[in-house]
């Protein structure tokens, strides 16, 4: 197995350096609209359902795979791309963290994991439960 | 045709800010959106086409319509610098009067005061949450081939097929990168690249390009060269918007694709040959259902059963081999798509893969990324 992949520093801006604030406190941020009260991700000053105002609340960081791809080739190999449907609703487009990666299916329970970056905030991957 | 008395603005909005410490380059082109949505009258909901130039941040108009959340059949992103907005009300006509959108918003926005060098200057606005996932177009394709195979119980196997006609077909042309045939058991005994797609699932790494001339019916009728009318188009751009109810199992050909086959007046069965963009195995099979030639998630049976293969199929498909097997120039197999359509609507292509009388094909294309935000555009063509 080659080295870990390493995690590029994201690039806030002005809209969501918020969301990073909260990613180093293990808190993560979801968009609920004002208006029509829809959740969504990644979130935005504005409802990409109704152009609402939105708000940003915390998810309960728990949810299932919706469906994945364990990258077998290259640098940082292997590692796995996913969509997890958060239980709130959204699908989030992350990594599963784990040591098996063989072991993963679609519809499996995970769970937030926020993991360090090269230089900067931590972002939102998802292990899983019990592990 | 003219857009004379075709095409109206209804809406206009001047942002109120001269200076936006606070707000993303984005959120300035959603608040301007909807500033001139109010002016107007209209909803987001209203909006069926997107025009942008190169102040929108991200991948030309794909970020932007994911981010605001719109859903559009027509979308352009020519940038001519400042004159750009002013050309696209030109362009949003064109499109009006040719039915192809009825409510086109143009946005401009930027904060050169606010950051002068911009500490990311054209960040998209996904980047910050996306940038790190390490997204690939292999594992993102990959992601909708392990949904499809969830959903629908498609099969490595059945994917394979796709890559079986396509190197039937490469055998011919002598500038194919890939000319030896294959068959299923060697594409699945092909390394493993992302899970499920194998190295023979996934197209060529190529150079080279192409061209393509465009040109009004009485230059055409000039020409000694067959007529080869364009005779219906779609497009359409689809992202994760938000999250919610996503489906990696439809891209948006199925809205460019029964678009163009309206605008035609033709349908699916109707057509002699297809050019199916064919980043990978799976991008193909999706499009098959997305068009119509197939149910949705029967694209692995439809495969399977041979019908892209020239000369014994249904419908035969990339007869030049196809990014599986040809070439997949500057990573874009759109230009050649429409290439191999137009040989084999001129009766052009090798002789062994020449579709007799051949004078309906389709033509069309996903760009982006399937498993994130992409667009797709189909074109239906004539031989006249
Ligand atoms: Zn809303």
């Amino acid at each position: 197995m080659s080295d870990p992949r390493k995690i590029p520093a994201p690039q806030p801006n002005v809209e969501n350096q918020r969301f990073f604030d909260a990613a180093a406190q293990g808190k993560l941020l979801i968009g609920q609209c004002d208006a029509c009260g829809q959740p969504h991700y990644y979130p935005r000053a504005t409802c990409p359902f109704c152009f609402g105002a939105t708000t940003w609340v915390e998810s309960g960081g728990k949810g299932e795979i919706y469906s994945l791809s364990t990258m077998r080739r290259g640098a940082g190999a292997p590692y796995t791309l996913a969509y997890v449907t958060l239980d709130e609703g959204p699908a989030v487009l992350t990594n599963i963290a784990t040591d098996d990666h063989d072991s993963l299916a679609i519809g499996q329970r995970v769970s937030v994991r926020f993991t360090p970056t090269e230089g900067g905030p931590p972002v939102p991957m998802f292990a899983p439960e019990g592990e | 045709m003219t857009i004379r008395n075709k095409a109206y603005i209804a809406g206009a909005f001047e942002h109120p800010t001269r200076l936006a410490p606070d707000k993303s380059t984005p959120q300035l082109h959603a608040e301007c959106a909807a500033g001139a949505l109010a002016d107007a009258g209209l909803s987001l909901k209203d909006v069926d086409g997107y025009f942008c130039a190169g102040d929108a941040p991200g991948f030309g108009g794909m970020s932007m319509i994911d981010y605001m959340g719109l859903k559009v059949r027509h979308t352009d992103s020519t940038e001519t610098g400042g004159s750009s907005y002013i050309l696209h009300v030109s362009h949003a006509a064109q499109a009006i009067a040719a039915g192809h959108c009825s409510v086109a918003l143009i946005t401009l926005a930027g904060r050169p005061r606010s950051e002068p060098f911009g500490r990311f200057p054209g960040g998209a606005p996904e980047a910050p949450f996306e940038g790190w996932v390490g997204s690939t177009t292999h594992n993102s394709y990959g992601m909708c081939a392990a949904r499809h195979m969830h959903e629908y119980g498609t099969t490595s196997e059945q994917l394979a097929w796709i890559k079986v006609a396509a190197s039937t077909h490469a055998q011919y042309n002598e500038h194919a990168m890939l000319r030896d045939v294959v068959t299923v058991d060697d594409v699945l005994n092909s390394p493993m690249i992302s899970d499920p797609l194998h190295r023979l699932d996934c197209c060529v790494v190529s150079d080279g390009g192409g061209a393509l001339l465009v040109v009004a019916p009485e230059v055409a009728k000039s020409l000694k060269r067959p007529l080869v009318a364009v005779r219906g188009a779609g497009e359409a751009v689809k992202g994760p918007r938000g999250g919610m109810n996503l489906d990696l199992t439809t891209s948006a050909a199925a809205v460019s694709g029964p678009a163009a086959f309206a605008e035609a007046g033709c349908t699916p069965a109707d057509m002699k040959y297809a050019s199916i963009y064919d980043s990978f195995t799976i991008t193909v099979l999706i499009q098959l259902e997305d068009l119509g030639f197939c149910k949705k998630g029967e694209g692995g049976r439809f495969v399977a059963e041979g019908n892209l293969i020239s000369g014994t199929g249904k419908l035969p498909f990339n007869t030049d081999g196809g990014g599986l097997c040809n070439n997949h120039p500057t990573n874009r197999g759109g230009i050649t798509k429409v290439i191999e359509a137009v040989r084999q609507l001129r009766g052009e292509a090798h002789p062994a893969v020449q579709v007799p009388n051949c004078d309906l094909a389709v033509a069309t294309g996903i760009g982006g990324s399937l498993g994130v935000r992409h667009g797709a555009a189909t074109l239906v063509l004539e031989r006249q």
